[in-house]
């Protein structure tokens, strides 16, 4: 059995590292597809040729491909991304300042997310083509085939400029804006720590509406997959046994069927929490929020390739990271992949 | 439909593989035609096609006629969903909009899905060093979530409608090659794909000829239901003003465009926001419909 697990490892490790070599290749030739020149870009047509020719070097295209290539790979896993010229800071620096407020988000989210659709799944698949089925299969439709940034800027219309229940755009009223030190970066939880209850509700308020709508789209999902999973083990023979042993109908579904689904259920979650990193890219556009999707969008407005390429590889190396985790889980979880 | 061809079109035995591919296609229609959603779906999209098929006829102006004395006018008997901030009609802006829109989802599907194809039947059927070779760049790409792709190579092409069309088609491909090479793995050694072999077919003859028609339906489901997120992919990427540059009227560059007027002029981005809803939505419903009637395994 140590075998088959180490085996397991040697196998994933193996995958895993081909496909981050094959994802640093995707960025490293997305960097040399550009049309426009990187040494103009940096030194301006104004330059003459022994500065243009310096930076050439400087930048390593005098190299060829394949020791570009290792130099690239070798500062990317080292964590230097270079300097993002938009800002003026290294890009590792701005990553690090900006990722708080997009797990915030993301978490905020996925608690929406997994509070709600889970519950639903679960009823949807118990009555079955009941009016709640429906409605959850209707909630989900439109959940797949709205775009959020529309959703966003509805959402900021109605509950922000119509009804005032919300904050606005950005994470805090502008009175608010650093009025409490930095310590986690998450802003709530900052607030909390400083005791600043007025911050604290200023922060949730904001919050509220992009966290709701970001997280739609991972509850249409997770309680989609939730329905399925659970008709599956509900037409299974030992709940018929379950049954007819004498187990009230909900203790069956609790103690046996959503217990069993558990393990899939992570999965999809994690997964769920992984893709909403897509869905902050346009939500944190329409909020302001200054985020991950935020700085990603910036950079490339601003034709930044070291900032966007470093921000792809990320989400790409996050991916990676977070179906390794799954699997993972998976292994531990369910003794029948032992 | 007349009686005796009713007959013919039912009959228990099939007498020509012409009457079999008829009859097949007809049961199927009567499968699918009895999904009311489904019906929906076909006939947003049926109504999408002719919109943008006669846009110059059913536009009430062309989509680029300023006047800005009407500027942000709201929606009235002149002008049916108001204008924008150049006074335009954002009627005749949304209906030259589904030309757009639709233009994209089949460039996308057209590069997309015989890429797919090729690469996941080749990677099946001839398997060994190929597949596992094809299978690795494919798991690269899929380690990405589409629009995240889409904007790295947007990044790197420069923005445009062109690039835009590209960007997704490179992030569309690799689960349509997935099922492919699924179903190919389930080809590979059926009989009648060893009878052509012996025949002396060649591979190309037998992945283009004997194996791609049978991954066909599949692979037509898929691509039905991933147009939604193809299209609110191209969406996206117009509302950050790296799609359909200006004039163009494209739905999420018009979306975008009514971000500075909200409070005012809700409708320049409420209008185009629906339209996208709808289409995808119609893609949703008949992707649903078709995979129940083309591809029996997959529960619904």
């Amino acid at each position: 059995m140590h075998v088959s697990i180490l085996k397991g490892i040697a196998r994933q490790a193996s995958s895993v590292s081909t496909t981050l070599l094959g994802l640093l290749a995707l960025t490293f030739f997305m960097g040399r597809m550009l049309p426009i020149d990187p040494v103009l870009a940096i030194v301006g047509d104004q330059a003459d040729q022994a500065t243009y020719d310096m930076v050439h070097r400087q930048l390593g295209l005098d190299k060829p491909l394949y020791v570009q290539f290792y130099l690239y790979i070798r500062s990317m896993l080292s964590g230097d991304f270079g300097n993002a010229l938009f800002t003026g800071h290294r890009v590792a620096d701005d990553l690090l300042k900006v990722f708080p407020a997009t797990v915030e988000l993301a978490t905020f989210a996925i608690m929406i997310g997994v509070g709600i659709g889970v519950p639903l799944g679960i009823l949807a698949a118990v009555y079955r083509g009941s009016i709640i089925d429906h409605v959850a299969r209707v909630v989900g439709l439109l959940g797949y085939s709205s775009p959020t940034f529309w959703l966003g800027l509805m959402g900021l219309i109605l509950f922000y400029a119509t009804l005032d229940w919300v904050g606005g755009p950005g994470r805090l009223d502008v009175a608010f804006v650093d009025s409490i030190p930095t310590h986690t970066g998450f802003m709530t939880v900052d607030a909390l720590w400083e005791g600043d209850m007025d911050v604290f509700w200023n922060a949730v308020s904001h919050i509220v509406l992009p966290g709701c709508i970001l997280g739609y789209g991972s509850m249409a999902y997770i309680s989609r997959m939730t329905r399925s999973f659970m008709l599956e083990q509900l037409a299974q023979e030992y709940i018929v046994a379950a049954r007819v042993k004498g187990l009230s109908g909900w203790a069956v579904i609790r103690r046996h069927a959503f217990r069993n689904i558990l393990v899939q259920l992570v999965t999809v979650i994690t997964l769920a929490y992984a893709f909403l990193l897509e869905g902050a890219v346009l939500t944190e556009t329409v909020f302001a929020w200054p985020g991950f999707g935020h700085y990603l969008v910036a950079g490339l407005l601003a034709g930044d390739m070291n900032a966007v390429l470093a921000c792809v590889l990320i989400v790409g190396i996050i991916f990676i990271g977070l179906n390794l985790i799954t699997d993972l889980l998976y292994r531990l979880l369910d003794p029948r992949t032992r | 439909m007349n009686a005796t061809f009713r007959i013919w079109l039912t009959a228990d035995v099939t007498t020509s593989p012409w009457q079999a591919r008829l009859q097949r296609a007809y049961f199927g229609w009567r499968r699918l035609s009895g999904n009311r959603l489904t019906m929906f779906g076909l006939a947003v999209l049926v109504f999408l096609v002719m919109v943008a098929a006669l846009a110059p006829l059913i536009a009430p102006e062309g989509y680029d006629a300023q006047d800005l004395a009407k500027r942000l006018a709201a929606p009235s008997a002149a002008h049916w969903l108001g204008t924008d901030d150049l006074g335009r009609d954002v009627l005749a802006r949304m209906v030259y909009g589904t030309r757009v829109t639709l233009m994209i989802a089949c460039l996308v599907a057209l590069i997309a899905a015989p890429l797919g194809l090729l690469i996941g039947t080749a990677a099946g059927y001839f398997g060994g060093w190929v597949d596992i070779v094809l299978m690795r760049i494919n798991d690269v790409f899929l380690s990405f979530p589409g629009l995240i792709l889409a904007l790295g190579f947007v990044a790197a092409l420069g923005p445009g409608i062109r690039n835009a069309v590209i960007a997704i088609a490179l992030t569309a491909w690799p689960p349509i090659a997935r099922l492919a090479r699924a179903e190919t793995l389930t080809l590979r050694n059926a009989d009648y794909i060893a009878a052509v072999r012996i025949q002396g077919a060649s591979a190309l003859r037998i992945i283009l000829r004997h194996v791609v028609p049978m991954c066909l339906p599949s692979v037509v489901v898929r691509i039905t239901l991933n147009m939604a997120g193809i299209i609110i992919t191209a969406a996206g990427l117009g509302f950050l003003g790296l799609g359909a540059q200006p004039p163009m009227p494209e739905w999420g560059a018009m979306l975008s465009s009514g971000r500075a007027h909200l409070s005012g002029a809700w409708w320049i981005s409420a209008v185009p926001g629906l339209a996208i809803l709808i289409t995808s939505l119609a893609f949703n419903l008949l992707g649903d419909g078709l995979r129940d009637v083309l591809d029996p395994r997959s529960d619904s």
